[in-house]
């Protein structure tokens, strides 16, 4: 996360190079991700539309399970203040809210994206890998994205 | 077994199989589920120019998070090519109505090819649509600082308001795009 305002931090933190281990638990992890986002259909534009016209319940109990599941393990995690695999304590450094202009209209603008392309960054990558070639392109727009924001973001609100 | 496989998977499972990931990620590395970072550690691996927001060792902060989108690249084809549920998608019939209102007539894959194909690219809403979405959520991801699974699914399980202004602007614009943007583009 980089702060609001002033300097820039790394988005998170480094500890050291991947050793193969990590390589593969990494890897591994994403492989987990991709295949559940297929099978349950996230990746799909069908799903969210639905989702934004509550048409059907399926993606809200996705998120909605998602995040009680999670914020359980993040407390549990918390409470009895287990170190990681490398031995390190786990800390989860709280977003700064600033003024708060990034969240609502950077989030709106986020939206505006998801509910036109109907995929947020891991589901377009999912859909390239299963044969949807012209998201390269959602990657590309993605990037510019990125990049416009990099240039313009002394001058944007936070 | 099998047929599990290639079924789609319900929302109670595939659900808390999501949420799961946030610990694990934490467990083994102490890492933060975030997926749209990489977006910035791949332009800041290709291109970072003059730009003070693309100038960090981003082999340091982000070559885990790179090697878990490969993953999620891979994931795609397992479970989309290999495991793939033979028949459409199961949204519902209202959908599927206001949709077909819309002109769109492809039910079949996940996305629909009347939108997403490499002939519609650049047609007027081919380029509006995927490059112009593309580009909303990267400027946009960067912008609030994180996507679904950085603010909503990470940032909300530890309960950050900031992640929970940001899911409501992420919803707030969907609703936009959805009801007020796609008639017109469409």
């Amino acid at each position: 996360m980089s702060t609001p305002t002033g300097t820039v931090a790394a988005p998170d933190r480094g500890t050291t190079n991947l050793t193969t281990m990590d390589f593969v638990v990494y890897l591994l992890l994403g492989i987990y991700l991709g295949v559940v986002f297929m099978k349950s259909e996230v990746v799909a534009w069908f799903r969210i539309q639905e989702m934004f016209r509550f048409q059907a319940f399926h993606m809200y109990g996705i998120i909605g399970s998602a995040v009680i599941v999670a914020a359980a393990s993040v407390a549990a995690i918390k409470k009895l203040g287990v170190k990681d695999a490398h031995g390190n304590p786990i800390t989860i450094p709280p977003k700064e809210m600033g003024k708060g202009y990034r969240y609502w209209i950077g989030g709106t603008i986020f939206g505006l994206g998801w509910g036109l392309l109907g995929a947020c960054p891991g589901p377009i990558f999912a859909l390239l890998g299963s044969g949807v070639s012209v998201m390269i392109v959602a990657i590309v727009g993605a990037m510019l994205g990125t990049w416009t924001y990099a240039a313009l973001r002394p001058r944007l609100p936070h | 077994m099998s047929e599990f496989l290639t079924q789609p998977w319900p929302w109670y499972v595939a659900g808390p199989l999501i949420g799961l990931l946030v610990p694990m990620l934490l467990l083994y590395g102490g890492k933060q589920f975030g997926i749209s970072s990489n977006l910035r550690h791949l332009c800041a691996a290709t291109y970072p120019g003059r730009f003070d927001f693309l100038k960090y060792d981003w082999r340091r902060s982000g070559l885990w998070n790179l090697t878990f989108l490969g993953g999620i690249l891979i994931g795609g084809f397992i479970g989309g090519v290999l495991l793939r549920n033979p028949d459409p998608i199961a949204i519902s019939q209202a959908t599927v109505a206001d949709l077909q209102a819309l002109g769109i007539q492809d039910f079949t894959g996940y996305v629909p090819e009347d939108i997403f194909s490499w002939s519609n690219l650049l047609t007027p809403s081919g380029l509006i649509i995927i490059l112009g979405g593309g580009f909303l959520v990267g400027f946009g991801a960067r912008y609030a600082g994180g996507c679904t699974s950085g603010h909503a699914i990470s940032g909300l399980a530890d309960l950050q308001l900031p992640s929970l202004i940001a899911v409501i602007g992420f919803f707030a614009g969907g609703l936009i795009a959805t009801h007020l943007l796609l008639p017109l583009i469409l």
